[in-house]
């Protein structure tokens, strides 16, 4: 299913999207298919597959620490391909998000390509503004990726304006000045970001990342956010399990309350 | 050459520089950017600055012949002496004007990363001077191999924080200074360490550090009454080398060298040489040549000198390399050893092992450009700074040190 799909039908069902992200190869490769695909069962509309990236300025302790783990047992970009693959041969609406660098490296028309190929329908960038995003732009318009960009509490209204132009499929809002990782609340700057973001641009659907990890909180976000991400929280589950089977277990669980939780909208 | 008038509004030497940061941080860039242009029109900022330099650090350090060592090399050489300068490097100048810029943008706090401990200790005494609260990042495997420069900041007043994730080095102590700057940004300057980063640090820093070459160009017409035939300068991320450079890419008779990090040489892969080793990508916050594997992770550095030991480097330094104005060359840990002894010996100067990579450098071309000038040639190489700091490092390394003092906790092993 399209971003664009996904999020008109949550809208028709008068609740929010839930993005779930998961690294790519954490622990394993086969691993990471089989938390995502539950994921997916357990009611995440759309699960975002990060790439492992050895300097990840955006993220957390708890993704840092995820990904160190996936790069340590040798996950490669084409085994990222793979997992999306897979992922979305299992039904799933698919988003990457990755630093700008491996991209590069990869060669950027020809990951559009191979992304597209994988089935993945967009892609999130946290460290290309679309000032630098030209060869993105042409790449991702000629192998049709959607392209989400972020805005941030401390964007000005210009750059709101300009980044929401060269959004395709859904914008993503950092609600807080800050990384990624669950916090105790929900930021207090993420209903007027959103707010601004709408009073540019009324028909974008707005994702909301950053600080949410429960049911509850996710019932705040979704009030005013047409997504809700989530990330440390989901992969918690899974890095500080004893087992293998308990960590699937809590997955699903905080998969299953995060997915109640955006149909609540409090 | 036009290299004055780069980089370009965005930040861009050609296809290197610019920003890849999180969109967060691009209204902190754009502040400082704007704070920044206009301080440099601003003549009070610039006469405090200059006052700074003049009566606290040391400023402009003295351009001296090292007679001895040229006999050794067959060289006149020219040491450019930043090792005098209050806090024993280059470095000074470039914290002393951030930390004025972070005054003149009302932010009370002041962050850092570093490796070594040089730039650490540098904003701690810049942030000290100047009243501010200095927060230093630095990896947990420096912070247990450079003891006395995490006391030294201590003293000053400033925080440390061990980081502890990734390869617990200086890559990941940026990473982490990146992390709380984009918490922070309302009250926080981030003091970056050099030329490199997302606009408008490379330009900036280099500004802040180009006093160097604009001296070093005055005191040669002034004591050798014309300009060198080359300028050597060590590249790690290169702010000593920029700050030397800039100043003569528009004379096209000197030639700039390089002198990059070569670990155990290049060719075994335990080096840190982004540029005669690496590729082009992206690394905190800049389009540059870095040290990275197929899929565009950055691999590890290695070097002796744990002020070289950075897996990327400044954009201008790229682009200079892409444009052959200057010369970018590896030397060995044990070439740059070799460089250091002979200077102590020679000189009585304990040259930092970073500066010993530009030594040993000059050694390299001087019977080159002999034979290409047909004459003795003059070299300025920049003295970057002093070798206090690496005592331990090169008593370890030569053997020298006596039993008991093997064990005192030092400086990087």
């Amino acid at each position: 299913m399209s971003i664009a799909t996904t999020f008109a039908k949550a809208k028709a069902e008068n609740r929010s999207v839930l993005v779930g992200c998961m690294p790519a190869g954490f622990p394993t490769v086969d691993h990471s298919i089989e938390q995502m695909i539950a994921m997916h069962e357990a009611g995440c509309d759309v699960i975002e597959v990060e790439l492992p990236y050895s300097d990840p300025v955006m993220d957390g302790p708890v993704i840092q620490k995820a990904s160190d783990i996936a790069l340590a047992n040798g996950v490669r970009t084409r085994d990222t391909l793979k997992i999306i693959d897979a992922v979305a041969s299992a039904g799933a609406t698919v988003v990457l998000m990755t630093y700008w660098n491996p991209i590069e490296k990869y060669g950027v028309d020809a990951f559009a390509r191979d992304l597209a190929a994988a089935g993945a329908t967009g892609l999130i960038t946290p460290d290309l503004i679309p000032d630098e995003a030209a060869e993105w732009i042409a790449a991702s318009d000629a192998h049709k990726i959607d392209r989400t960009f972020l805005v941030a509490p401390s964007s000005t209204d210009e750059r709101i304006a300009m980044t929401l132009e060269n959004c395709r499929g859904f914008v993503y809002a950092t609600a807080l000045m800050g990384v990624t990782g669950a916090r105790k609340s929900v930021s207090s700057q993420a209903p007027d970001l959103v707010a601004r973001i709408r009073a540019v641009d009324p028909a974008i659907p707005v994702g909301v990342g950053l600080g949410v990890g429960n049911g509850e909180q996710a019932a705040e976000v979704a009030a005013f956010a047409d997504g809700v991400i989530v990330g440390s929280a989901l992969i918690r589950c899974v890095l500080e399990a004893e087992d293998r089977a308990t960590g699937l277990a809590n997955l699903r669980s905080l998969s299953a309350e995060l997915a109640g939780g955006v149909r609540t909208r409090r | 050459m036009s290299a004055p008038s780069l980089p370009d509004l965005a930040g861009h030497f050609g296809r290197f520089g610019g920003r890849f940061v999180p969109e967060a941080l691009i209204k902190a860039l754009d502040e400082l950017d704007a704070a920044y242009r206009s301080a440099k029109q601003d003549p009070e900022f610039q006469a405090r600055f200059q006052d700074l330099l003049l009566n606290y650090a040391g400023v402009p350090s003295l351009l001296y012949r090292a007679t001895r060592l040229s006999e050794r090399l067959g060289a006149d050489i020219w040491l450019k002496r930043e090792d005098l300068n209050h806090t024993g490097a280059h470095k000074v100048r470039n914290v002393l004007g951030q930390a004025l810029l972070a005054k003149r943008m009302g932010k009370p706090r002041v962050i850092a990363e570093t490796g070594a401990g040089q730039h650490g200790v540098a904003s701690a005494t810049a942030a000290a001077l100047l009243d501010l609260e200095c927060v230093v990042y630095m990896g947990e495997m420096d912070t247990e191999r450079q003891a006395l420069n995490v006391a030294r900041m201590r003293m000053l007043g400033a925080t440390v924080i061990p980081v502890t994730n990734g390869s617990r080095t200086l890559k990941d102590a940026l990473n982490e200074a990146l992390r709380d700057w984009v918490t922070t940004v309302d009250t926080t300057h981030y003091l970056l360490g050099t030329a490199a980063g997302p606009h408008p640090f490379p330009e900036l820093v280099r500004d802040f550090v180009g006093g160097i070459g604009v001296e070093a160009r005055a005191q040669c017409l002034d004591q050798i009454g014309r300009l060198p035939d080359a300028v050597a300068a060590c590249v790690g991320g290169g702010s000593n080398a920029i700050g030397i450079f800039h100043a003569f890419v528009p004379d096209e008779g000197v030639r700039l060298y390089g002198f990059e990090a070569g670990g155990d040489g290049v060719e075994t892969g335990r080096h840190a040489a982004s540029i005669t080793g690496g590729s082009v990508g992206v690394l905190h916050g800049n389009r540059t040549y870095l040290l990275q594997d197929e899929d565009g992770q950055t691999i590890e550095s290695h070097s002796i000198s744990a002020g070289l030991d950075y897996p990327g480097v400044g954009p201008e330094h790229s682009w200079l390399h892409d444009t052959g104005r200057a010369v970018y060359e590896p030397v060995t840990d044990a070439e740059a050893m070799a460089a250091f002894q002979l200077l102590c010996r020679t000189e009585g100067i304990i040259p930092a092992i970073e500066s010993s990579h530009a030594l040993a450098g000059a050694a390299k071309i001087a019977p080159r450009l002999r034979e290409e000038l047909g004459r003795t040639p003059t070299i300025v190489v920049n003295l970057s700074g002093r070798g206090d700091k690496d005592v331990h490092t090169a008593g370890a390394y030569f053997g020298i040190l006596d039993q008991a003092e093997t064990i005192v906790p030092g400086e990087n092993t």
